[in-house]
C-alpha cells in the first residue's frame, strides 16, 4: 500500500525531540523564521502542527520578528469546525515561507461573514478569504432521474457559495480561495449514479465543474478538495463518526494535507513556487551506474520493471518542462559519460537540449546547485533536487536549507509519485508565457564554472557518523575483493584485473600489503568500499591497486585509506610510498588523486601514465571526520 | 495488553495532545483536572488514542467516558 500523499511523504520524518525543539523555539535568540520554516520542514502530524502553531502566536504576541517570512493575513470561514484546521495552517505555511496570521469566523457563519460590515472577517482585512464550505453546508437535494431538478440543486447551491464569494470581493480587497466538494461517499444506485441526474454523484460533479468555472473567470483562486479527497480516498476522508461527534469536515488525519494544500496556494499568490528541477542521474534517472555498468548496462525504458520506474521519473521531468520547468543536472560523473546516456540511450526519453545546465563533475552537488542558480539567474528557493542519495540530499538541505529536496522512498517506482505529490511546482495560474518559459533557456545543456565550495562540509561529514573498517585480505572478503577488481573503473587508478587465486596469492604474499576497507554511517552499512594492494621493493611500496566506490566519494575516505597505509609502513620498514596512475577511458576523475593527497610528481610515462612519491616520514597524521576499526592485522598498530 | 503498558502509551498521547511534557495521568484524572481538556479536545484525545491503539470507539463510548481509568479499561477490552 502506498501512502504518499496523506503522510506527506515527500518530507522527512520529525525528529524524536520535536516537543522539544518546539517550546525552547523562542528562548533561543535569533533568526527565528528560518527556525520555524526549519522545523515546519518535517511530515508533522496534526498535534505537532498545533504546537508549532502556538509557538508562531507567542512569538506574534510578543512581537518578535519573524524574517524572512512573508506576512499573509488569512480569513477561514466554514460550515464546519475549524479549530484544528486554523493551527495547523499556520504551522504549515511556515513551511512554504510565510507568516500566516489565521482568523477565523465563528462557527456555521459564512455568508454573514461576508454581508454584515462588523463581521469578524471583515474587521481583519485579510489578503485572501478560504471558503472552506463541504456538502453538509449546502442544499444538496437529490431527485433521481429528474434533470430539470437537478439542474435546480446545483443552481441553488451555487448561488449560496456564489454570495459569499461575490460579497467577500466585493466588501473587502481580497479574492476568495474556493474549494470544490469532496462527493458523499454512498451511492443511490451504484455506478448507475454517474449517469442519471439528480443523484448525488451527479449533482456534486456538475456543481465542481462550476466552481472550477467560477474560479477561471475571476480572481477567486481554486483548491480542489474534491481532487485531494478522491487521492487519498473518500472512504476514509468522510468521516460519519467525526463529523457527527464534533462537526469536522473531513477525518483529523486529513488535516495535515489539506494545510498543505492551502499552503502551496497561497505560497504560489506570493511567487514562491518553485522553478528549476535539478536531477541526479546514477539510480535517479536510469537504474545503474553510467561510469561503472556503461551505456549498455544501465537500466532505463520499456520492458523492465525498474528501468520503467525510472523511465516514470523522466516522464514527469518532461511534464514539468512542458508546463514552463527549468530542468538541470548535477551528477557525481565525468561531463562526457554523463552525457552518453542522453546522446546515444535509444531508451532515453530525457535529452540533451531538455536540459537547461548540466552539471556533471566530482565536487560537492551544494556548489553545482549554486553555479546552476547564479547561471540561471534564479535564487535557491527556486530549486527542488531531486536525488535517490540519502547523503547528497542530507548534504544539500544542510548546506543550501532553500533549497526543497524531497525524501524519496526506496522503490523507484514510486519517485514520480513522490516528487509530483510534493507540490513544489504548484501554480495558480497559467499562460502560454509560462509554458515557453523552459525554451527560452536556448543555450541548452551548458556547464557552468564553480564558485567557491559551500558551508560546513566538514560538520556535515561528522554527523554522518561515519565508521571506517580496515582488514588485510581474508578468505571472507575474497569473492567481493575479486569482483570489485573486476568490476571498478572510476575510481581505480591502475585498472589492474586480478582473478581471485591472485587474490589469494596475494594476500598469502609477505612482501604484499593488502587493505580491504568497509564504510557505515547513519543511512546504513556501505559494505566493502574500496581495495588497496601494495607491493614491496625494498624500502618503498609501490601502490598497485588503489580504487574505491564512487557512491563515498566526498567523505575523506581517501584520506583516511592513505593515514591507514602511512600507519602500518613503519612496522613493515616502508620509507616511501609510489603511486601510479594509469590512465584509461573511465578512469579521468582520478588523475589528480596521488596529488591532492599531497603526492609530489616523479615521472610521466610515455603511456601517459604518471607516477608519484610521498616520504612516510612527511605527511603527519591529520584528522580524518571518522572513526577508524580495524582487526585481522597481525600486529597491532598504533593510530 | 497490560494496563502499565497502555497508561505509558496514554500518557505520551495526553501529553503530546495538550503540548505538557510533565502531565502526569491516572484512573482518576478527568477532564477538569487538566487545562484546555474542553469537549472539542476530548473527541481530539479520543482520535489520537483510537490511531495509536488501531482500535475504534463508537460515539456513544466516547460520551460515557468518566475518566482516564474508564479509558484504559475501555482499551484494554478492545485490544484483547
Amino acid at each position: 500500500m502506498t501512502d504518499i500523499v496523506a503522510s506527506l511523504g515527500w518530507l522527512p520524518r520529525p525528529e524524536a525531540n520535536f516537543a522539544d525543539q518546539c517550546r525552547d523555539m523562542l528562548d533561543t535568540p535569533g533568526e527565528l523564521g528560518r527556525r520555524l520554516q526549519r522545523l515546519a520542514s518535517f511530515a508533522l502530524a496534526e498535534t505537532q502542527l498545533a504546537q508549532l502553531a502556538k509557538q508562531v502566536e507567542r512569538a506574534r504576541s510578543a512581537s518578535l520578528p519573524l524574517d524572512p517570512l512573508v506576512p499573509f493575513r488569512l480569513g477561514l470561514v466554514s460550515n464546519a469546525t475549524t479549530d484544528f484546521i486554523r493551527p495547523a495552517l499556520i504551522a504549515t505555511a511556515l513551511r512554504h515561507g510565510i507568516s500566516l496570521e489565521c482568523v477565523a469566523a465563528p462557527f456555521g457563519q459564512v455568508v454573514q461573514e461576508a454581508l454584515s460590515p462588523d463581521s469578524t472577517i471583515r474587521r481583519a482585512e485579510p489578503d485572501a478569504v478560504l471558503v472552506a464550505v463541504d456538502f453538509h453546508g449546502l442544499p444538496l437535494r437529490t431527485a433521481p432521474g429528474d434533470a430539470a431538478a437537478a439542474e435546480a440543486v446545483v443552481g441553488a447551491a451555487l448561488d449560496h457559495l456564489e454570495s459569499a464569494w461575490e460579497a467577500f470581493n466585493r466588501n473587502l480587497k481580497a479574492g476568495c480561495i474556493v474549494q470544490t466538494i469532496a462527493r458523499p461517499v454512498d451511492p443511490c444506485f451504484g455506478s448507475l449514479d454517474l449517469s442519471q441526474p439528480g443523484t448525488l454523484r451527479n449533482i456534486v460533479d456538475t456543481l465542481n465543474r462550476a466552481i472550477a468555472a467560477h474560479a477561471a473567470k475571476t480572481d477567486d483562486i481554486l483548491l480542489d478538495v474534491a481532487c485531494l479527497a478522491e487521492t487519498v480516498g473518500l472512504d476514509q476522508w468522510q468521516s460519519p463518526i467525526e463529523w457527527n461527534l464534533a462537526k469536522l469536515p473531513f477525518a483529523n488525519k486529513f488535516v495535515p494535507i489539506y494545510a498543505e494544500h492551502v499552503c502551496r496556494l497561497i505560497a504560489a499568490m506570493k511567487g514562491k513556487s518553485r522553478r528549476c528541477l535539478v536531477l541526479d542521474l546514477d539510480n535517479t534517472l536510469w537504474s545503474g551506474v553510467i561510469g561503472d555498468d556503461g551505456l549498455e548496462g544501465i537500466i532505463i525504458g520499456q520492458g523492465d520493471p525498474t528501468g520503467e520506474a525510472h523511465l516514470s521519473v523522466q516522464q514527469a521531468a518532461m511534464g514539468l518542462r512542458d508546463r514552463g520547468i527549468v530542468l538541470a543536472v548535477s551528477s557525481k560523473n565525468d561531463d562526457a559519460t554523463a552525457r552518453l546516456p542522453f546522446q546515444q540511450h535509444p531508451e532515453m526519453l530525457l535529452r540533451e537540449e531538455h536540459i537547461a545546465v548540466f552539471q556533471a563533475n566530482w565536487r560537492d552537488k551544494a556548489e553545482n546547485i549554486r553555479a546552476i542558480a547564479s547561471e540561471l539567474s534564479l535564487g535557491l528557493d527556486a530549486f527542488v533536487f531531486l536525488d535517490d542519495n540519502p547523503a547528497e540530499r542530507d548534504l544539500v538541505r544542510r548546506l543550501l536549507p532553500e533549497v526543497a529536496v524531497p525524501e524519496l522512498p526506496p522503490d523507484p517506482s514510486l519517485y514520480a509519485r513522490t516528487l509530483m505529490a510534493s507540490g513544489y511546482f504548484e501554480a495558480v495560474t497559467f499562460s502560454a508565457e509560462d509554458r515557453a518559459r523552459a525554451d527560452f533557456y536556448r543555450d541548452n545543456a551548458r556547464r557552468v564554472t564553480l564558485q567557491k565550495q559551500s558551508g560546513d562540509l566538514e560538520g556535515f561529514l561528522r554527523s554522518l557518523q561515519m565508521i571506517i573498517s580496515f582488514r588485510p585480505f581474508d578468505e571472507i572478503g575474497r569473492g567481493r575483493i575479486a569482483q570489485l577488481i573486476n568490476k571498478s573503473n572510476q575510481f581505480n587508478l591502475t585498472t589492474r584485473r586480478y582473478s581471485e587465486t591472485e587474490v589469494r596469492d596475494a594476500a598469502a604474499d609477505p612482501d604484499c600489503f593488502t587493505l580491504q576497507v568497509g564504510l557505515s554511517d547513519i543511512y546504513g552499512d556501505n559494505g566493502m568500499i574500496s581495495v588497496i594492494i601494495c607491493r614491496r621493493d625494498g624500502r618503498i611500496w609501490h601502490i598497485d591497486t588503489w580504487l574505491m566506490s564512487c557512491r563515498v566519494l566526498g567523505r575523506g575516505v581517501e584520506r583516511a585509506i592513505l593515514q591507514e597505509i602511512l600507519a602500518h609502513a613503519p612496522r613493515h620498514a616502508i620509507d616511501t610510498l609510489i603511486g601510479a596512475y594509469r590512465p584509461t577511458a573511465r578512469n579521468g576523475m582520478v588523475s589528480e588523486h596521488y596529488a591532492g593527497l599531497g603526492f609530489e610528481p616523479l615521472a610521466q610515462r610515455q603511456d601517459g601514465a604518471t607516477l608519484w612519491r610521498l616520504d612516510v616520514a612527511g605527511k603527519p597524521p591529520e584528522v580524518i571526520p571518522m572513526e577508524v576499526r580495524r582487526s585481522g592485522f597481525a600486529v597491532p598498530t598504533a593510530a | 495488553m497490560q494496563q502499565t503498558e497502555i497508561y505509558d502509551k496514554l500518557t505520551n498521547i495526553f501529553r503530546d495532545t495538550f503540548d505538557d511534557p510533565d502531565l502526569v495521568i491516572g484512573p482518576q484524572l478527568t477532564a477538569d483536572d487538566v487545562d484546555g481538556w474542553d469537549s472539542l479536545y476530548h473527541i481530539r484525545l479520543m482520535l489520537s488514542v483510537q490511531e495509536a491503539f488501531k482500535i475504534k470507539f463508537s460515539a456513544l463510548e466516547i460520551g460515557q467516558l468518566k475518566n482516564v481509568g474508564d479509558l484504559a479499561n475501555l482499551i484494554e477490552l478492545r485490544s484483547t
